[in-house]
């Protein structure tokens, strides 16, 4: 028997008052997949990254993550929200999500920042979560800042404190929502090393990003949304290559024109 | 100006210090909780508890503190169901009256206060928290309150200087304030600056160490915001 | 007895709030040439004015309103009947109370409105200025035509807040026996006895006065402000 996904999504919509930003769309990640989601501004993204966190709540379809499918029910008013709010704060805490504009807790240093969840949350024992949170940081090239406030960091140093935030939950899937896009450009390849090098440890990633080296690069599937649709996926060999859909190809080299 | 007699003025307001300082400290004490209260109905997400806090900070804010302590002191005891019920013994007296007079005041500003820290709260790290399955009163207490905190000191402090200036009213209901002795030596020598001078001059010292053990707090609590020392 | 006919209070309360308009007006006009002086000698750079004007601002934002009253009230009752006596006038000459009212409020609500004509020049753009310069204005009419409209556009908001102010610091005047609304809810429950219904109806009041002002700020707001570019775009 095949183990069971890391994370599969099921048909997901999600619409905004009137405008359907999400039509139904589909995603399995297996264990090691690391998954980039490109599209416009506006094709659904990032709702669809941050409705499987349940940052934002999808008005159908399913969420599994390793097996375990998120419970939801429907409101009095028709709209729907989870079942159990603790199994949301659970799988949530099996998800490491990191933000477009960093999101560190400004009162906290980055150390605190790195145990907060840790050790609130999961419960685990301070002592470990402090030498795992130092390993951490050194890992992504930031050890000697653990006391330093976010506030002290450039935009580079930030994103990925932020990231080895998302990693000392021991996150079974890293979301990545556009870690890159409110980086100066030559900050943004310090980020995209970090990320390179995790992708290439065999973690689970999805990557929501405009960085189209990464997606051809290092990522091992591509899902390129329109307007609420996948209107495109598969191995980045394929779509990068030979790509069916001329909307996808109009969308590279639009992509490339600017640089 | 006789030195001699500023002295004396001096130690007379002095001995009723005390009282000025207990009024003013029971009613921020209890208008701070009554203004969580406020803020927490303002915020919870149910529409006629919002509505109710929205009519309490109007009422309080819109009509002078004077009038309501008037109604509090004079109006309450009017009435014979009041007279006869339980919280009599409460309200029977100057002393309670004042101090529930001005916090209900204090509740209406201090809530709008705590509603703008709230609001001030960046809403990406509210959103990493929950990003980290944290939630409810967890995510409040490690994330929300100490930024909101942060936010609303200024402002607080400034309420917390108004709220002892606004002691001086007890002496229109007999309370035996620095106000009510200060206008009771110039009734009674019909030296007319000295007194008052006098109590203005501890009422500026009061306020100006308020205001510094509040810039003490701020300072402490934003290390973060500071450049870095080396 | 809230009614209006010959027992009914109801006459006397309008009318007080009516003087409690006109008390808390005038002390808005001194405290607007006491915050705009203080203001002045703030921005000015002289350090003499300028810690003048931090002193002023200090005290009064540091000191009892009730005290201010009193003080104002019995210190210029004070100095009239010592000039009068020097005259060789005897007796006791008191200052209308209207006059000592409008004066403390006045020199209260100048401390913050200082702040509020400080802040309001400051967010002129320094560019006006100088286009205004470049073209040969003298400083005065540069005052009158470019820096004074744009100065109470942008204190608009402020003076909202600080008129509410001093509509409720107006009701404290009620110690000196002026007959604003204060004080004719205080007289008029000490009369009939009825001390809770008389104020609540001032409160009441009140509670229309500042409705009232609020709706008349923010309609002098928004046509303040329709000039301006909004910055969300």
């Amino acid at each position: 028997m095949t183990e069971p996904c890391a994370i599969a999504v099921v048909d997901m919509r999600k619409r905004f008052g009137g405008l359907e930003v999400l039509k139904g769309v589909s995603l399995t990640a297996r264990d090691g997949d690391v998954i980039s989601i490109l599209g416009a501004s506006g094709s659904g993204k990032s709702t669809f990254l941050r409705c499987i966190n349940l940052l934002e709540t999808p008005d159908a379809g399913t969420v599994t993550v390793a097996g375990e499918t998120i419970a939801m029910r429907k409101r009095r008013d028709g709209k729907a929200e989870p079942g159990d709010w603790r199994q949301v704060d659970r799988i949530r805490s099996q998800l490491g999500m990191v933000f477009q504009s960093f999101n560190l807790w400004s009162h906290m240093t980055v150390l605190e920042n790195l145990i907060e969840a840790p050790v609130h949350v999961q419960k685990r024992p301070r002592a470990q979560c402090i030498e795992e949170a130092h390993a951490l940081l050194k890992k992504v090239g930031i050890g000697d800042k653990a006391d330093y406030y976010p506030s002290h960091l450039s935009g580079g140093q930030q994103q990925r404190a932020a990231i080895a935030r998302a990693l000392a939950m021991r996150p079974k899937v890293m979301l990545f929502d556009e870690p890159t896009s409110a980086l100066d450009p030559e900050l943004v390849g310090e980020v995209l090393r970090v990320m390179r090098a995790l992708a290439e440890e065999g973690r689970t990633m999805l990557v929501v990003t405009h960085e189209m080296s990464f997606a051809r690069d290092v990522s091992s599937h591509v899902m390129f949304l329109h307007q609420g649709v996948v209107e495109a996926e598969g191995p980045p060999a394929e779509l990068f290559g030979a790509c069916k859909s001329e909307r996808f190809r109009q969308f590279i080299s639009g992509q490339a024109r600017q640089g | 100006m006789d030195p001699g007699f500023v002295v004396a003025t001096f130690w007379r307001l002095m001995a009723a210090l005390p009282l000025t300082l207990e009024v003013w400290a029971l009613s921020v004490l209890i208008g701070g909780v009554i203004a969580m209260g406020l803020t927490w109905m303002r915020v919870g997400g149910s529409k006629p508890l919002a509505a109710l806090s929205r009519g309490y900070v109007f009422v309080f804010r819109g009509s002078p503190l004077l009038i309501q302590l008037f109604v509090i002191y004079y109006g309450l005891s009017s009435f014979a169901f009041i007279r006869q019920s339980f919280v009599w013994p409460l309200l029977r007296d100057a002393f309670p009256c004042a101090v529930l007079s001005l916090a209900l005041c204090t509740a209406a500003y201090t809530s709008e206060i705590f509603r703008g820290a709230l609001a001030a709260v960046p809403n990406g790290q509210v959103e990493a928290a929950r990003a980290c399955g944290m939630s409810g009163f967890r995510l409040f207490r490690r994330v929300i309150f100490p930024i909101a905190l942060r936010q609303a000191l200024p402002a607080y402090s400034t309420e917390v200087i108004s709220m002892t200036k606004a002691t001086a009213l007890v002496s229109l209901v007999t309370l035996w304030d620095m106000m009510s002795v200060a206008l009771k030596i110039r009734n009674d020598t019909l030296v007319t600056y000295t007194p008052l001078l006098v109590a203005g001059a501890i009422y500026f010292v009061l306020n100006f160490l308020i205001a510094r053990a509040f810039m003490a707090i701020e300072y402490r609590l934003s290390t973060h915001l500071r450049p870095r020392l080396a | 007895m809230l009614g209006f006919g010959a027992k009914g209070w109801g006459l006397a309360l309008i009318e007080g709030a009516v003087m409690t308009l006109l008390v808390s007006f005038a002390g808005m006009l001194v405290g607007a040439a006491f915050g705009s002086c203080v203001a002045w000698a703030r921005l000015s750079g002289h350090t003499i004015a300028g810690a003048v004007g931090d002193a002023y601002a200090a005290v009064f934002r540091g000191v009892p309103e009730l005290l201010v009253v009193y003080f104002v009230y019995f210190g210029s009752s004070a100095l009239l009947t010592g000039a009068f006596h020097l005259a060789g006038f005897e007796g006791f000459f008191g200052v209308p109370s209207f006059a000592a009212g409008a004066l403390a409020v006045g020199v209260i609500s100048g401390a913050y409105q200082a702040e509020v004509y400080r802040g309001a020049y400051l967010a002129i753009a320094r560019g006006e200025l100088e286009a205004a310069r470049s073209v040969g204005m003298s400083r005065g009419l540069m005052f009158r035509r470019i820096i004074a409209p744009q100065v109470l556009r942008f204190a608009v908001p402020g003076l909202g807040n600080l008129w509410q102010v001093a509509l409720k610091d107006s009701s404290l005047i009620a110690v000196t026996g002026l007959a604003e609304l204060m004080r004719v809810s205080q007289v008029a429950a000490g009369s009939t006895r009825q001390p809770f219904v008389f104020y609540l109806a001032g409160g009441v009041l009140y509670l229309v006065l500042t409705t009232f002002s609020n709706r008349f700020f923010d309609f002098a707001e928004a046509r303040a402000t329709r000039g301006l570019r909004r910055m969300e775009g």
